[in-house]
């Protein structure tokens, strides 16, 4: 039964449609992200729910009831802002503590709440610090435990990580991830970063210009992308365009001289999609040029000229020996690492 | 040869600064002092000024009810002024600030536009509007029945605290203006959704961190207030002397060059003293809102 349920909402600012037939149902304590490229209208669609903007048309219902209907400040919500919105003039106990004064909690119940959500941010001892005399990541706390510390049904999250540097990101995310497990709170998450997306979410929703270009989890969004963009977006691929070739039995799906048993049901030409990582070298399969050959450290990195186009490979650093830059490579992968889309159902 | 080089570093930004520092005391410093030494010496009406070292103007001001008066009525008209500005002038501010694009940089213009007048023009404005039986606004109000006198506006203090009020208004509502950019554009939002009204918005929110904007506006408005000539000279004219006007009297009607400088000088020293002693008050007060 859905928690949170988004119905083909859509906003339009004068004649620019922003986000077009947004449906989405969260179930209750799950973790979604919306993912997309600057400009998608992640943002939006997060502001509509935490109330700052209306729909121009569809429905946002909480339990079943209609949360538009409902003013931004009654809604119950945590958000946590990119900038993070600290109140500069209060102390980090203050900025925490202004939600719970708004609910008329009593002052002892609300000190000893304070105390507790600082205390799961990491931040015990900081509550007399006012923000601007604390680091990014101690304001990305506080902003946090000011959000949580209402008790919210939905927490929004709009890149809260985004102005940190990588490693204390990493952190933050680890750390986020396991906030959100011991509570339990339904959490929504912007991010354009496809890392922090698939390490954090249950499920992704990737968008691109105002649409949803699939939902699933991480596995499914990484594996089976729905769509070149969705494969493109989520890492890096290879595309090759193939052709289902129906006049030979069994049907055969070619891809230059690779070719395996056609999926059932396709015929035409198609596009072959396979991530770097689940290709290698063998004897026989697509051949290709090793154009260029660079070590990362754990793993190696080919970029090839290959028969249906360039094509990178990323191979795991085990010792052995690997191709080097000029040599004549035959590329392969198992059917089921690939993704085929396109080709006309037979 | 390091130590050379020491000295010639240690040198430089004096002589870096010395053309600006010589204007400085050519047309400040010098000026200054030699009004307050011109403070100390004697006038006659017949002897003129004469350069001896007496206290006898600072005696006549300290004694004489007449100046007292006048020091009291020049900071209650800057006080006035301060509190009135700050009362329209703030939220003129905040509201200009949530105006979208085009009407903002529209009414901004109409607020900024005045500082391009001559005070004593603006002054004049209001003279002709309220100047006793002839004001516009005054024979209107009469033709129609609706007043039988003018309405008290010119050589009032009334009318001096809104006409400087007027003149001010730009230095309020541009200082509040300035507050309000530091603003994070989303703390609204954020005390919303914490479940915060607009009244406790405005209140607990946006007040606190624009009260350095209004409080340095008001030092502003108080001091060029507090030191204005042209704007009490032409509504307080003869009758309601500040601390400026009756400087000038004293320099260029009565001649008594020693009681003018006298004047000034304690004006000058009232308002640094109240100027200095209340930005710090505001700078420990709001440290952390300023930083
Ligand atoms: N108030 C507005 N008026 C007009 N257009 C707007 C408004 N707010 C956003 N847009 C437009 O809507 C689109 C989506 O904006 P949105 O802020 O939702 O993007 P986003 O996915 O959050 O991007 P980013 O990752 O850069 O934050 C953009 O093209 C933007 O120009
Ligand atoms: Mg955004």
């Amino acid at each position: 039964m859905a928690y949170l349920e988004l119905d083909r909402v859509a906003k339009q600012f004068g004649a620019q449609t922003v986000v077009d037939d947004f449906s989405l149902s969260v179930g209750k304590g799950e973790f979604i992200s919306f993912l997309g490229p600057s400009g998608c209208g992640k943002t939006t669609t997060l502001q509509m729910i935490a109330g700052f903007l209306d729909p121009t048309r569809g429905a946002i219902r909480l339990e079943g009831k209609d949360l538009t209907a409902i003013h931004p400040a009654k809604r119950g919500l945590g958000i946590v802002f990119q900038s993070y919105a600290l109140f500069p003039h209060m102390t980090a106990a203050e900025n925490v503590a202004f939600g719970l004064k708004m609910r008329n909690v009593p002052r002892g119940e609300r000190a000893e709440r304070v105390r507790a959500a600082l205390a799961m941010v990491g931040l015990a001892g900081y509550e007399d610090r006012h923000p601007r005399r604390m680091s990014g990541g101690q304001q990305q706390r506080v902003a946090l435990a000011r959000a949580l510390v209402i008790k919210p049904s939905v927490l929004l999250l709009d890149e809260p990580l985004s102005n940190l540097d990588a490693k204390l990101r990493e952190e933050m995310q680890i750390e986020l991830r396991q906030i959100q497990r011991t509570i339990g709170t339904t959490t929504i998450l912007v991010t354009h970063d496809q890392n922090e997306a698939m390490s954090l979410s249950d499920r992704i929703v990737v968008m691109s210009q105002g649409k949803i270009e699939q939902i699933g989890t991480p596995q499914e969004t990484y594996e089976k992308p729905a769509s070149a963009f969705v494969s493109q977006f989520l890492g890096k691929t290879n595309d090759f365009p193939g052709m289902i070739d129906r006049v030979v039995s069994p049907t055969q799906l070619v891809a230059g001289s690779w070719r395996a048993p056609a999926p059932a049901g396709l015929g035409g030409p198609v596009t072959v999609s396979v991530r770097p990582e689940r290709i290698g070298f063998a004897d026989t399969g697509l051949s290709a040029k090793i154009v260029t050959r660079i070590f990362q450290g754990n793993h190696w990195l080919f970029q090839c000229d290959s028969e249906c186009g360039p094509a990178i490979v990323i191979r795991q650093n085990d010792g052995k020996p690997q191709p080097a830059e000029g040599e004549a490579v035959r590329l392969t992968w198992r059917p089921e690492d690939m993704s085929v889309r396109g080709g006309a159902s037979v | 040869m390091s130590m050379a080089a020491d000295e010639r570093n240690a040198r430089a930004p004096w002589a870096l600064t010395a053309p600006a520092l010589m204007l400085f005391v050519g047309v400040l410093l010098i000026p200054l002092a030699t009004t307050v030494m011109l403070s100390f010496h004697d006038w006659g009406q017949y002897k003129g000024i004469e350069p001896v070292f007496i206290l006898k103007n600072w005696h006549e001001i300290a004694t004489d009810p007449y100046y007292a008066e006048m020091f009291w009525r020049t900071f209650r008209v800057a006080i006035l002024t301060t509190l009135l500005t700050a009362l329209l002038g703030a939220p003129e501010a905040y509201i200009l600030n949530r105006m979208s694009g085009r009407w903002k940089s529209f009414f901004l213009l109409v607020i900024l536009g005045p500082l391009l007048i001559s005070v004593v023009a603006r002054t004049l404005g209001w003279a002709l509007l309220f100047g006793g039986n002839n004001g516009l606004v005054n024979k209107l109000l009469m033709s129609l029945g609706v007043m039988r006198s003018p309405i008290p506006f010119m050589f009032t203090e009334t009318g001096m605290i809104i006409a400087l009020a007027h003149v001010m208004m730009p230095f309020m509502v541009l200082s509040v203006w300035a507050a309000l950019q530091r603003l994070d554009p989303q703390i609204e939002n954020a005390a919303m959704s914490l479940g915060a009204g607009p009244t406790t918005i405005i209140r607990r929110i946006i007040m606190p961190q624009i009260m350095p904007g209004v409080l340095s506006g008001a030092i502003i408005v108080f001091s060029l207030s507090a030191s204005a000539f042209a704007t009490p000279a032409i509504i307080g004219g003869r009758r309601l002397k500040v601390a400026a006007t009756l400087a000038y009297d004293e320099f260029l009607n009565t001649l008594n060059w020693p009681l003018g400088a006298a004047v000034a000088t304690l004006l000058l020293v009232a308002l640094v003293l109240i100027v200095v002693g209340s930005n710090a008050l505001i700078e420990r007060r709001y440290a952390e809102v300023f930083r």
